[in-house]
């Protein structure tokens, strides 16, 4: 990136000494620019970087959110490790997170494939799948929480099927497949424009070369489309798993966090610090939350070094 | 799995090259079907949307979802109407998403055009790493401090909100803002300034207008992530008269009670500006999304 730039700006500026006075911006910027910088600047500051140190200090404190509060160093970080229904958050907002990126991942990667071959209809399709994408992930929740409480255990007593019988939004056990449905539902279609991207950049020549040499299809998807398409399979790992581990909207809409506390989602339970008067505590977990983030997100992006992945 | 067309190999080159060829027209009719297939999976939900909207409140509580209104009644979008306040709602819904659509623009576009016209400078290089750090953030983490910080500040409606928006997709629309004036040749605006243009005019006359497609992509983002979010306004919205369309139907899920056909209408109002902008502006929806990817 800085390589890029420089080379062209320097050479410059030593060959033709203030020929150009546009140029020369080595010596003087126009203080126009900071002002254009300034913005964004000032609006990320004071609504990101400000509150994350806040949040960072009162995770030491016992504050409940007003008042006068004490430092009381880390003794909510330790009193977190032993909270089970916070533990029980964290358990379960990974396992969903890493279930719906495989699911996603999977079915998005089967569409761009069907939507990349020789069909027809292809641009009504593509609109169509891509339009969950644009829908209200809470609205889409009711929508699903009254057919997977009301239609399936109706369908599921007609088909004498035992465990659709009741809801499945009520049974701890299945409640987060449920979410991982619906969440899957609006994902899918991101991932699959961006998988659709990644396959259209394969020349169709090189299908055709080795067809030519008798490769069969299933040997094109291995040795050709899933080496070339790695790459898009990173972006999209880093992006769902950015999304799902702050989910929150579908499980509100669909479980609310229950049955009892079976999908609570971490956001879920740094969000409760407000209600619950442990305001401090749960700044203490929004801080772990951020370094699991943080984590996750690089040992992504090491993946995506050489595969032409998002990064600078 | 859908080259039905390319599995004819071990044929003399030239008849090969001709078969390829034809291939290329031919449909696959096979994975067609199976796409139409799973539409179904997009279809049905929204099929059911509607029909449960136009349900009498008898026939909704009925449970079978998939069967079709009769008799056909509109009295549930009336009731959804006026009851969750609808048209308030939505004139909150829409300032916020304008706000954010016209703030994520111009926001991201100026410091993108000061980033990259003085890369060479540490300040503004350092400014852009400083904001791509905000990709890191997400919300939840820093949501209790902006929920204080926000009422303190007189930002607890939907202003606030608004500028939240601006400031979590500021990361990635600078990142798409840089990228693509990094094409742009420097040529072009240079003999703007030899004719005696400052930085002010050159940006409004000339970059500002050639980042059309690339603020059409974020314009769009923005406004669909702004008008279906539920996350922020139920946080940072403290009064409960000016919350946003999506928070309204969590807010009235106890008043729809049994009523699902009145529920369902209200459901439909809420998608359906979101899902006609999309239909209209689906071009730089799809170019919009690969592209941020790559870059």
């Amino acid at each position: 990136m800085s390589s890029m730039t420089r080379p062209s700006t320097r050479p410059v500026v030593t060959a033709e000494p203030a020929a150009k006075p546009a140029r020369v911006r080595k010596s003087r910027v126009d203080p126009l620019y900071y002002l254009f910088l300034l913005p964004s600047l000032a609006i990320f500051t004071l609504a990101v970087t400000l509150p994350a140190v806040l949040g960072f200090v009162y995770s030491f404190t016992n504050s409940v959110g007003f008042g006068d509060f004490d430092f009381i160093g880390f003794r909510n970080f330790i009193a977190i490790f032993r909270d089970e229904g916070i533990l029980g958050a964290y358990g379960f907002t990974l396992a969903f997170s890493l279930v719906t990126v495989v699911v996603v991942n999977v079915l998005a990667f089967l569409l761009a494939l069907g939507l990349t071959s020789r069909v027809r209809f292809r641009t009504a399709l593509r609109t169509v799948f891509v339009i969950p994408m644009v829908i209200s992930g809470i609205v889409i929740a009711f929508v699903f929480q009254y057919l997977f409480s009301n239609s399936l255990p109706l369908a599921g007593q007609s088909l004498g099927i035992e465990p659709l019988t009741t809801s499945v939004l009520a049974n701890p056990d299945l409640a987060w497949l449920a979410i991982v449905f619906v969440t899957a539902w609006q994902s899918v279609p991101s991932a699959m424009l961006i998988y659709i991207a990644g396959l259209l950049t394969v020349p169709t020549e090189v299908y055709e070369a080795s067809s030519i040499d008798g490769a069969t299809p299933w040997h094109n998807l291995r040795h050709i489309t899933l080496p070339l398409v790695a790459g898009y399979a990173v972006i999209n790992t880093v992006l769902g798993f950015k999304n799902y581990l702050n989910a929150y909207d579908i499980i509100v809409g669909l479980t609310d966090g229950g049955p009892g506390v079976a999908t609570r989602s971490v956001a879920m339970a740094i969000f409760r610090g407000f209600e619950g008067g442990d305001y401090a505590y749960q700044m203490a977990n929004a801080v772990i939350f951020f370094l699991i983030s943080v984590a996750i997100a690089l040992i992504q992006l090491r993946f995506t070094r050489g595969k032409g992945g998002i990064a600078a | 799995m859908s080259n039905a067309t390319r599995t004819i190999p071990a044929q003399p080159v030239a008849p090969a090259r001709r078969r390829i060829r034809t291939g290329h027209e031919r449909t696959n009719w096979p994975a067609t079907a199976v796409l139409i297939v799973c539409t179904l999976a997009v279809l049905v939900p929204l099929y059911v949307t509607v029909s449960m909207a136009l349900k009498t409140t008898g026939q909704a509580v009925d449970g079978n979802a998939f069967s079709l209104p009769s008799p056909l009644t509109f009295d549930s979008f009336t009731q959804a109407w006026t009851l969750t306040n609808f048209p308030r709602g939505f004139m909150i819904s829409v300032f916020i998403s304008v706000t954010a659509v016209i703030g994520e623009i111009v926001v991201s576009a100026l410091a993108a055009y000061a980033i990259v016209r003085n890369w060479d400078r540490r300040l503004f290089r350092w400014s852009f790493f400083y904001l791509l750090a905000a990709m890191f953030i997400p919300f939840p983490v820093v949501a209790l401090p902006q929920i204080q910080l926000t009422g303190m500040a007189g930002l607890d409606n939907p202003l606030g909100v608004a500028i939240l928006h601006i400031v979590f997709a500021l990361a990635f629309n600078t990142m798409l803002f840089t990228a693509f004036l990094r094409s742009i040749p420097l040529e072009l605006e240079e003999s703007m300034r030899m004719d005696g243009a400052g930085t002010w005019q050159v940006f409004w006359r000339l970059i500002f207008p050639l980042l059309g497609p690339m603020s059409a992509t974020v314009g769009i983002f923005a406004f669909i992530a702004s008008w279906n979010d539920f996350m922020m306004p139920s946080l940072i919205i403290s009064d409960p008269e000016l919350q946003t369309i999506p928070v309204l139907q969590k807010m009235f899920q106890t008043q729809f009670s049994n009523s699902y056909n009145v529920a369902f209408a209200s459901y439909l109002m809420a998608m359906a500006p979101a899902i006609v902008v999309y239909l209209f502006t689906q071009r730089w929806v799809m170019s919009g999304l690969t592209q941020g990817a790559v870059k």
